[in-house]
């Protein structure tokens, strides 16, 4: 560093030093401001992160395939005759089975039925499904075994329960291999799913898990809600993805009523509004920082008038006007710089005492938030001290020194 | 080595234009001990912070070293200032919260001179004023004597030609007065050329030359032979 320039930043530092309560107080507004920015963005952040890796749990290169069609594909016979769209059916799923880049498929029934073991009884959510769809879950049975390998039309009476079912039902006694009553039908508990299983839309905990043709039976309709497609890989997701469309237009005489997406689509859109979202909560907290600005600059304008006769002093000692002006703008840079330390200080144990307390929420603010912060905490420190500068460099300094 | 011409410098108060300096001719050679006395609004303040380069003549020329120093901008008057120029005030006005050596050490600093020379000069010059025990205090630990002393070791280090001092005994007791007149006067004696602004009469005649000033204008200027010079 050139010499001049170090005294520069030794004359601001002390000058700062010089005046505690000023130093102290912007200090403060400066910190606030960079730590809010640190902590919001963390806070949004660690939505988006906690979305995804929801949503990863959810199963890797996923096609989800549902009745109904959301778009509107122009005027045909089908919209003039309010036809409504045919029901998903087992045989569309076992269809969908028939490509060499389909890894495995799941169809899905859900419904809401009266549970009961001797005399306790509850409504429980019940998951029509087949064996697969504890591999496309990554799910993990914590006693005895999931649904059994069967073809998808066989109705067997068994059940897997969640582990809080379990405690609520049987207490502490053995659940494995008892008979439950799941509205009119008896079902005999072969699994206990563990308490990992825990992802978006599903408690696995909180769920009872049947064959998939039972919960027709059970429901009395022959249509499914879902079906879960699972690709061989990621590439072999789009071709997956046009299969299942052709092949349902195809099963549903040249209509295209269902929809079809993959996680990823849905992961894209949950990011683009999550980081939105990070980017609006960023700036709502930017404007703390633009506030810390404009203390900075009052306060510079307080400190310029508490020393005119020191300016004026300087004047006389032969410091041009651009060496007024550059001591005062290094004098609130170096606040600024400071306050932004402590702010990011601050910040970041903030958002670790966030992750402490909330495991699950990853609150890192990003690099991107923590570099806007910084740099518009220097940037308004310069601009707002830019005026109060220039005031200092006209100074008249006959009248500052004529004081006596 | 100081020349005023036809030197005007015109204030507006309101809407009125008061005078502050009318038509001031002044010519002052090297090594001068010069005294400037007159009722207070006489201008004798603003002839000071012109010759001292912080204000500026409305109407005049004025020549420092036969430059002429009106025209400069503001960078090159500053320069100037730091250069030729030496100021000692009233109030003696130190930066509180540096050191005696640190204020000495502001306008060698302000100039962009190294700390490996600036150091040496400062501690010379702290030694000549009888302060180098006082070198690491600050300001409000020294008497006022102490701080008018400092005052000069920091309008002398940088060696000026010409140094100007605005009533520097105003707020010092009898004693410390006396000491101060006599330091200034020792530079003098040693070639610098010495403007006091004074009301005091008996300060004021010690100078080898004495202005009074009324209204603006410069009503008497006397050799004094009776100087300090001949004490």
């Amino acid at each position: 560093m050139h010499p001049y320039n170090r005294d520069v930043s030794l004359f601001a530092w002390r000058a700062l030093r010089g005046y505690p309560t000023r130093t102290i107080l912007m200090l403060i507004a400066m910190a606030i401001g960079v730590a809010a920015v640190v902590m919001l963005t963390s806070l949004g952040e660690g939505a988006r992160r906690y979305v995804t890796n929801e949503f990863a749990s959810l199963g890797t290169n996923l096609i989800i395939v549902f009745p109904g069609r959301s778009e509107t594909a122009g005027v045909n016979p089908s919209t003039m005759m309010g036809e409504t769209p045919r029901d998903l059916t087992l045989d569309d799923a076992l269809a969908l089975t028939r490509n060499y880049n389909v890894q495995r498929i799941a169809p899905i029934n859900v419904g809401a039925a009266d549970v009961s073991w001797q005399n306790k009884k509850r409504e429980i959510a019940i998951i029509g499904t087949n064996h697969e769809m504890l591999a496309i879950r990554h799910w993990q049975v914590a006693q005895g075994k999931f649904l059994p390998e069967t073809d998808l039309d066989r109705a067997t009476s068994v059940c897997v329960i969640g582990s809080k079912i379990r405690q609520e039902l049987f207490g502490p006694q053995r659940a494995l291999g008892k008979w439950l009553r799941i509205g009119d039908r008896r079902f005999r508990v072969i699994g206990i799913m563990g308490s990992e299983g825990r992802s978006i839309g599903v408690d696995v905990e909180d769920t009872i898990m049947i064959p998939v043709a039972s919960a027709q039976q059970l429901f009395n309709t022959p249509s499914l809600f879902r079906i879960l497609v699972e690709a061989k890989s990621r590439d072999a997701i789009e071709p997956v993805k046009q299969f299942v469309i052709d092949t349902l237009q195809k099963r549903h005489q040249g209509e295209k009523d269902v929809t079809v997406v993959t996680q990823d689509a849905v992961l894209a859109t949950f990011d683009r509004i999550l980081g939105a979202l990070t980017y609006a909560v960023g700036g709502i907290a930017a404007i703390s920082l633009f506030v810390a600005g404009i203390m900075i600059m009052n306060v510079m304008l307080i400190a310029v008038s508490q020393r005119t006769a020191e300016i004026g002093l300087l004047k006389a000692l032969g410091a041009a006007q651009r060496q007024i002006v550059i001591l005062i703008l290094v004098e609130a840079l170096l606040l600024s710089a400071l306050g932004a330390t402590a702010g990011l200080i601050v910040g970041q144990l903030g958002s670790m005492l966030i992750r402490h307390a909330f495991p699950l929420f990853p609150a890192y603010a990003p690099a991107w938030a923590i570099a806007t912060a910084i740099l518009v905490a220097l940037l308004t420190g310069l601009l707002f001290s830019l005026l109060p500068a220039r005031r200092a460099a006209k100074l008249d300094p006959v009248t500052a020194l004529s004081g006596r | 080595m100081i020349s005023l011409q036809h030197i005007h410098r015109d204030f507006q108060v309101g809407d009125q234009v008061v005078h502050a300096l009318d038509e001031v001719n002044l010519e002052i050679s090297a090594g001068e001990y010069v005294s400037i006395m007159g009722p207070s609004g006489s201008g004798k303040s603003t002839l000071l912070n012109l010759i001292g380069l912080l204000d500026r003549p409305s109407d005049g020329h004025y020549l420092l070293n036969s430059e002429d120093v009106t025209t400069l901008s503001d960078k090159e008057q500053a320069e100037t200032r730091n250069r030729q120029i030496g100021f000692v005030f009233q109030a003696f006005h130190l930066v509180p919260r540096l050191t005696a050596a640190e204020n000495v050490e502001l306008p060698l600093m302000l100039a962009g001179m190294p700390p490996e020379e600036r150091k040496p000069r400062v501690t010379q010059t702290l030694e000549s004023l009888g302060l180098t025990d006082r070198a690491h205090h600050k300001p409000d630990q020294l008497s006022g004597g102490q701080r008018q002393r400092v005052a000069i070791a920091r309008a002398t280090v940088t060696e000026p030609k010409v140094l100007l001092a605005d009533e520097p005994t105003g707020n010092l007791d009898h004693k410390s007065g006396d000491d101060v007149i006599n330091v200034l006067e020792s530079l003098n004696n040693k070639g610098i050329t010495l403007l006091v602004v004074t009301h005091d009469h008996e300060l004021g005649e010690r100078a080898q030359r004495q202005l009074k000033m009324r209204d603006g204008c410069i009503v008497s200027n006397q050799l004094n032979t009776t100087g300090h010079a001949s004490l």
